[in-house]
């Protein structure tokens, strides 16, 4: 064997070994929400799937409302995806593709925002939505979410390499207004970059876990992660039932990411690079 | 269908144009672009801005959200600088961001060097060494919880099998801190490694192919070209690793639950983010809670300046003084040498102090 193909082989033992280390949380996971919680608690510990994963799920639907959490995540996760997607792109489209007065005040402004931590203001943010009377309520979840400035700077970018201006002008000279040629010009070069925007938001938001903490109060209106962390508090020991929801949790999120996958992380990496 | 549209819209504006003698102002002309900016600064304005602006003033008074705002003064900053569950705090945050940090870029160096190698399966090694980062915090932190158990935890399972004792992973301050970095690095490592190899293809192959002719060995490539090209992605890394290391939260709270000690056993996993959140909600200090929030803000800053300085900043600059430093050095040194008769071999020695 040449120096070369043990290099490439030894490459692909150490890929190999990160990707077991990646890849064995989840299978683990499926472990124990598939055994029954003694064998899970037994030494040796099991360390192959189960057959219990059925009855282990059941008794997630009926210690929580684990699809009445889904469904309020879902709403919200694509409620904030369809307005960000939406905000978020027509300002990049302006931001990308017009001269127009303040523009490089406006940007640098929004840029500027990227280093406000959103914890910093945590506490004012959840005053402000208690006077609007939003606490517990799903637009506490989706408006203050609706537009960001990653996004916009991502799209805008994204937006000056892709849209050619002759396509612009064009549309000027056909007579379309600005929203016009948004809508024709705009959003049909857009769409892949939309995508990735889509999936992004859409991942951050299901994800997302302090501020849903902190804003949803009403028990029964729960996003996934709060109702899942409150199976675990309450049903700590019994390990089997709380990997069952965690695994219930994540399937979802798992198949919008494999679909979307290759591009997805392509683009993200991209997108690290403009920086 | 779009056509059409243009066409109708052509006449429609053909119609109503201004008067010819009194053209717009540039600001009335863009008017769309406001209109289609305006959302993002509207949203912050009213959930960004004001907040922060809120939080200054609330961090001025004593409020436990539901009677009369109390005016304190400074006297939050002051007990907060007093106060040595925050100062733990911080320590704590920052023992686990370095614990998982350090590990988490130096594998994700290892691992894009080896995908940026690698012919064959990349887009299999891509999604799955991506797949951690978009599953849920709360999900995977529940299944490391169980790993790291103290009693029938897979790890100690595992120390058990080869004759080791059993470690108190989540009782203990380090194993605690240990348990929340592995979760951070795991979830992570990969998501910087797809990072650093967008930039390690960005470098051109030709600079590779200069070093090969010149001879050099592949750690020296790695080191002289790879590294110093990769900088300005490494900083992206280390800037974003710094601020999500500071705002660590989820991890210690489903670890640990709402107890007394939120960050699990003696408060040896509670992050300036885990005590912002009980101080303000739970303890109802929200004036407190303000208050940390600048902290926490400050150190940000703080952390991203220092992170600037050492690996980006006026690098040219500095790599030239550094350089020219040396040279002057040196011929000082061999001067010195002609003049007193000291003989080669020390000056080789010498060679590495001089590089500060």
């Amino acid at each position: 064997m040449s120096v070369e193909r043990i290099r490439t082989v030894v490459g692909h033992v150490v890929l190999m070994l990160g990707v077991v280390v990646s890849i064995f949380p989840f299978y683990w996971m499926l472990v124990m929400a598939s055994n029954t919680t003694p064998d899970i608690f037994a030494y040796p510990p099991k360390l192959l799937v189960g057959s219990h994963l059925f009855e282990n799920m059941g008794r997630v639907l009926d210690n929580i409302d684990f699809f009445g959490a889904m469904l309020l995540t879902l709403i919200a996760s694509l409620g904030v995806t369809v307005l960000v997607l939406f905000f978020d792109s027509l300002a990049a489209f302006a931001f990308a593709k017009y001269e127009f007065p303040g523009r490089n005040l406006l940007f640098g402004l929004l840029l500027a925002t990227f280093m406000i931590p959103s914890q910093l203001s945590l506490v004012p943010q959840f005053v402000t939505l208690a006077e609007f009377g939003w606490i517990g309520s799903l637009k506490a979840l989706i408006i203050p979410g609706a537009a960001n400035a990653f996004g916009i700077f991502w799209m805008r970018q994204y937006a000056k390499g892709a849209i050619p201006d002759e396509l612009i002008s064009a549309a000027k000279v056909d007579g379309a207004g600005f929203f016009r040629q948004y809508r024709t010009v705009g959003l049909p070069v857009l769409r892949p970059g939309l995508a990735f925007l889509g999936i992004f938001t859409f991942i951050n938001v299901w994800n997302d876990y302090l501020w849903p903490l902190i804003v949803m109060t009403d028990p029964n209106k729960l996003t996934l992660q709060v109702a899942l962390d409150q199976l675990n508090g309450i049903y700590g020991t019994d390990y089997s039932m709380v990997m069952a929801g965690a695994l219930m949790s994540v399937i979802p999120l798992i198949g919008v990411f494999i679909i979307g996958g290759r591009h997805f992380i392509a683009d993200l990496a991209a997108g690290a690079m403009k920086f | 269908m779009a056509v059409s549209d243009v066409i109708r819209r052509t006449t429609a504006v053909a119609t109503k144009d201004p008067a010819p003698d009194k053209p717009p102002s540039r600001f009335r002309q863009a008017m769309p672009q406001y209109v289609a900016v305006s959302p993002f600064f509207i949203l912050f304005a009213v959930f960004g801005a004001f907040p922060v602006l809120f939080s200054i003033y609330l961090s001025f008074h004593s409020w436990d959200g539901i009677g009369a705002m109390k005016w304190v003064g400074l006297e939050q900053y002051s007990y907060l600088l007093s106060d040595p569950a925050f100062w733990d705090a911080i320590t704590n945050t920052l023992i686990i961001w370095v614990l998982s940090t350090v590990p988490m870029l130096l594998l994700a160096l290892v691992i894009a060097n080896a995908l940026h190698n690698a012919t064959t399966f990349r887009g299999f090694y891509r999604v799955a060494y991506f797949l951690p980062n978009v599953t849920s915090v709360v999900a995977m932190t529940m299944v490391f919880g169980s790993i790291f158990s103290n009693n029938f935890g897979l790890l100690n399972a595992f120390l058990q099998s080869i004759g080791l004792n059993k470690i108190e992973w989540l009782s203990q301050p380090w194993g605690i801190k240990i348990a929340i970095a592995t979760i951070v690095t795991w979830r992570w490592v990969g998501y910087n490694a797809i990072i650093f190899l967008a930039g390690l293809q960005a470098i051109s192959a030709d600079i590779y192919e200069a070093a090969k002719v010149d001879g050099a060995s592949s750690s020296q490539t790695f080191w002289r070209i790879t590294v110093p090209m990769l900088r300005p992605v490494i900083l992206f890394t280390a800037v974003t690793s710094t601020i999500g290391g500071l705002q660590i939260f989820t991890e210690s709270r489903v670890l640990f639950g709402d107890t007394e000690n939120i960050g699990g056993p003696g408060g040896a996993g509670t992050t300036i983010v885990s005590y912002l959140y009980q101080s303000a909600f739970i303890k109802n200090q929200f004036g407190y809670g303000a208050a940390i929030g600048w902290a926490l803000f400050i150190l940000i800053v703080l952390f991203s300046i220092i992170n600037w300085r050492l690996i980006g900043g006026n690098d040219d600059e500095r790599i030239t003084k550094r350089a020219a430093r040396r040279a002057r050095r040196r011929i000082a040194e061999q001067n010195a040498r002609r003049s007193t008769g000291v003989p080669e071999r020390n000056s080789e020695r010498k060679e590495p102090a001089d590089v500060g």
